[in-house]
């Protein structure tokens, strides 16, 4: 969380003051701790030309802090595959920390923008930030490949040539699921979600599929996000006895209503369905056997048996000693991206129209399953699946169960 | 009505959990006149340790009873070695004190214990939930509420009755003539102090099987314990329980009555008691 403030004090009397010297012995240590961090990867020797460098912005504090670490290591594992090299340049990255803030995130934005001049922007867990940053990022023509922030309008209304997004869009991941919702759990239910712009839109986007197949929703209710104490909306839920409920809470917020939903019975009388991130790798140790036999639509799963989510899994987990998540497979993918692009151009960062055509035009095997863009919106077209909480062997895991076929945002 | 009783008792274990952090932040603003804002970071220290501990040692009462006295341990150190010096000071060198540690703490912990979410499992034999009031209610949220009870008791019995509260309530009242009076104003700053952490790391861990335990989880908490502190009143204990109970029943019942006032119902209730009681509900004078 240290930023260095430039304050325009001068020398009084010409003598540095102690006041100064403090702040330079910071600004010193500040720096320090900033080149040791750009530097702290492993990169190869020069090839000749100067290297691209690529800005990341992700968040490496609070809540959303692991989800930083995992898009970064997801991005290292697919680098240090090729070299950190790519089409005949040498691959470096400058890291900060968007830390939920979006005021943070467009001061970060703007210097490794102006400041850093980075070849290609990465990263952006919040969408918050991403909408904050994006007339910044299209104003000074900087390609931003998003690698988690889901907001719909990123790529609809408020899209932009030069910004890609090869995670996916709220939308993707809650629509289809409510047609299935409807012909497999129940016919009418109860929506909750925390209270902010990716809760709301994930469940605006259920009902949008599942009301028109004939659903009925009972009852909506919207605790604050980062709340605490999940009780009053429980009892709230079970006043209305619904036979299937559709959730959106992710990190915290998610572990607490699992468990509290499991403490008060809710998940024994009722089918709780939620939206992937509910009970992704970063929660679901967590959360345990409460959250046993829920059921979630996502666009990839630990368990998911493709020979590129096997190798990728595998690798994942020799090289961090963790389980990936869904947020490293992004990262991963975004990387992979950004190599197979500038081996298209030979390297070439200065042509922009050319390098995103070059973006535009990548498809390849991702660990997810087929990966492309959408030429009209700049979303990834990808599949998603529905998976089940389930136990699996020692660890609990989410199994992917059935496929509901590609899908693409509508733009 | 089952329905608003249920309710109720979820606002009384949210109350109990709120009064177990309250009391010894409000002891410590209301005797030494200190905004100790490090107190979330021990709470979250007294999560983390507990985690650790029951990891090592199988068992959540071992670390109930220890890390009360490894977060004492550290506020002793804290208020010695640091906060001393800066009596002297105006507030606002003390409370940049205590925000710098509040920020170490938060850093320390993210290094030691990772970024992720991770959970407390509530002891077996209170990991159960029982039929009340129509539904199920986890039976680890009426031990909340016995235990903060039970706490409040304790610590009325100590201060009411004992001569050792007897020296804090004089010290609360009137440092100076406290000190006329030949006792050592000094080491019973430092005492309470660490009490107040001691208390603070109880709390986290009676807290981390409904909070979860996670980097942010201290300054989430620290915010509604100063509404708390402040609604109560501040070093009365009695106003600690009472201001606990009343936030944690306001904020129960303001998200299910009026959902969309919800994140700022205790503020709106903080306000109010602030305009018709300016010293808290059992505040003595303003300071």
């Amino acid at each position: 969380m240290a930023t260095t403030r430039r304050g325009k004090e001068g020398t009084r009397d010409g003598r540095v003051t102690r006041r100064q010297l403090i702040r330079m012995a910071a600004a010193g240590g500040a720096a320090a701790a900033g080149a040791r961090l750009a530097g702290a990867f492993p990169v190869p020797a020069v090839l000749g030309a100067a290297p691209v460098k690529i800005g990341l912005l992700v968040s490496y504090s609070k809540v959303y802090g692991q989800l930083g670490e995992d898009i970064t290591n997801g991005m290292t594992l697919y680098f240090d595959s090729v070299k950190w090299q790519a089409g005949g340049r040498r691959l470096t990255w400058i890291r900060e920390d968007e830390e939920i803030d979006p005021q943070v995130g467009v001061r970060k934005a703007r210097k490794l923008i102006e400041a850093d001049r980075v070849d290609l922007l990465t990263g952006i867990v919040s969408t918050a930030t991403a909408y904050a940053i994006r007339d910044m990022v299209h104003n000074s023509r900087t390609i931003l490949i998003v690698s988690n922030a889901g907001g719909d309008q990123l790529t609809r209304a408020r899209k932009s040539p030069f910004i890609f997004r090869v995670s996916f869009s709220s939308w993707q991941v809650s629509y289809p699921f409510g047609k299935w919702f409807y012909e497999n759990v129940a016919r009418a239910a109860v929506l909750t979600a925390a209270n902010y712009a990716f809760g709301t839109e994930s469940i605006g986007d259920f009902k949008q599929s599942f009301v028109p197949a004939g659903g009925k929703v009972l009852g909506e209710v919207y605790p604050p996000l980062n709340n605490t104490d999940y009780a009053p909306y429980i009892a709230q839920v079970e006043k209305l006895k619904p036979e299937g409920t559709y959730n959106f809470y992710s990190g915290s917020d998610a572990v607490r209503f699992i468990q509290q939903a499991a403490q008060y019975g809710l998940t024994k009388k009722t089918q709780i369905t939620g939206a992937g991130f509910m009970v992704e790798q970063d929660v679901l140790p967590a959360e345990g056997p409460s959250a046993l036999g829920i059921y979630s639509p996502l666009h990839w799963a630990l368990t998911l048996q493709t020979p590129e989510n096997l190798a990728f899994t595998r690798a994942y987990r020799e090289r961090f000693k963790r389980d990936a998540s869904v947020f490293a497979m992004q990262g991963f993918d975004a990387a992979r991206v950004i190599v197979e692009a500038l081996t298209r151009t030979n390297g070439d960062t200065s042509n922009k129209d050319r390098l995103i055509e070059a973006i535009a035009g990548v498809k390849f095997q991702s660990p997810r399953g087929p990966f492309e863009f959408d030429p009209a919106t700049h979303n990834v077209i990808q599949t998603i699946y529905v998976r089940q909480v389930r136990q699996v062997g020692k660890t609990i895991a989410n199994v992917v169960f059935e496929n509901l076929g590609r899908v693409r945002d509508p733009g | 009505m089952s329905y608003y009783l249920l309710q109720a008792l979820n606002g009384c274990a949210y109350g109990m959990l709120l009064f177990l952090l309250a009391a010894g932040l409000s002891l410590i603003f209301g005797l030494m006149d200190v905004v100790n804002l490090a107190h979330g970071g021990f709470y979250m220290l007294g999560a983390y340790l507990a985690l650790s501990l029951v990891r090592w040692t199988g068992s959540f009462w071992i670390a109930l009873a220890v890390v009360p006295l490894l977060t004492a341990a550290g506020g002793f150190l804290l208020e010695w070695e640091l906060l001393r010096p800066l009596y002297r000071r105006t507030h606002l060198d003390q409370i940049l004190l205590t925000f710098g540690v509040a920020f170490v703490l938060m850093d320390l912990a993210r290094w030691l214990w990772g970024a992720d979410v991770q959970s407390l499992p509530a002891p077996p034999g209170l990991d159960r939930s029982v039929l009340l009031f129509g539904t199920l209610f986890p039976v680890y949220r009426l031990f909340v509420i016995a235990l903060g009870a039970a706490l409040g008791l304790a610590l009325w019995i100590v201060l009411g009755r004992t001569r050792l509260g007897a020296t804090v309530r004089a010290g609360v009242a009137n440092k100076e003539m406290t000190q006329a009076l030949g006792i050592d104003i000094g080491m019973v700053f430092t005492c309470v102090f660490a009490f107040g952490t001691g208390l603070a790391g109880l709390a986290g861990v009676v807290a981390a099987p409904v909070q979860g335990v996670f980097p942010g989880v201290d300054f989430e908490t620290l915010i509604v314990t100063l509404i708390v502190v402040v609604v109560g009143g501040l070093g009365t204990l009695k106003g600690s329980f009472w201001g606990s109970l009343l936030i944690g029943e306001a904020d129960t019942f303001g998200k299910i009555l009026l959902p969309q006032l919800a994140l700022v119902i205790i503020y709106l209730v903080m306000a109010t008691v602030l305009l018709l009681r300016p010293g808290g509900l059992f505040g003595g004078k303003t300071r």
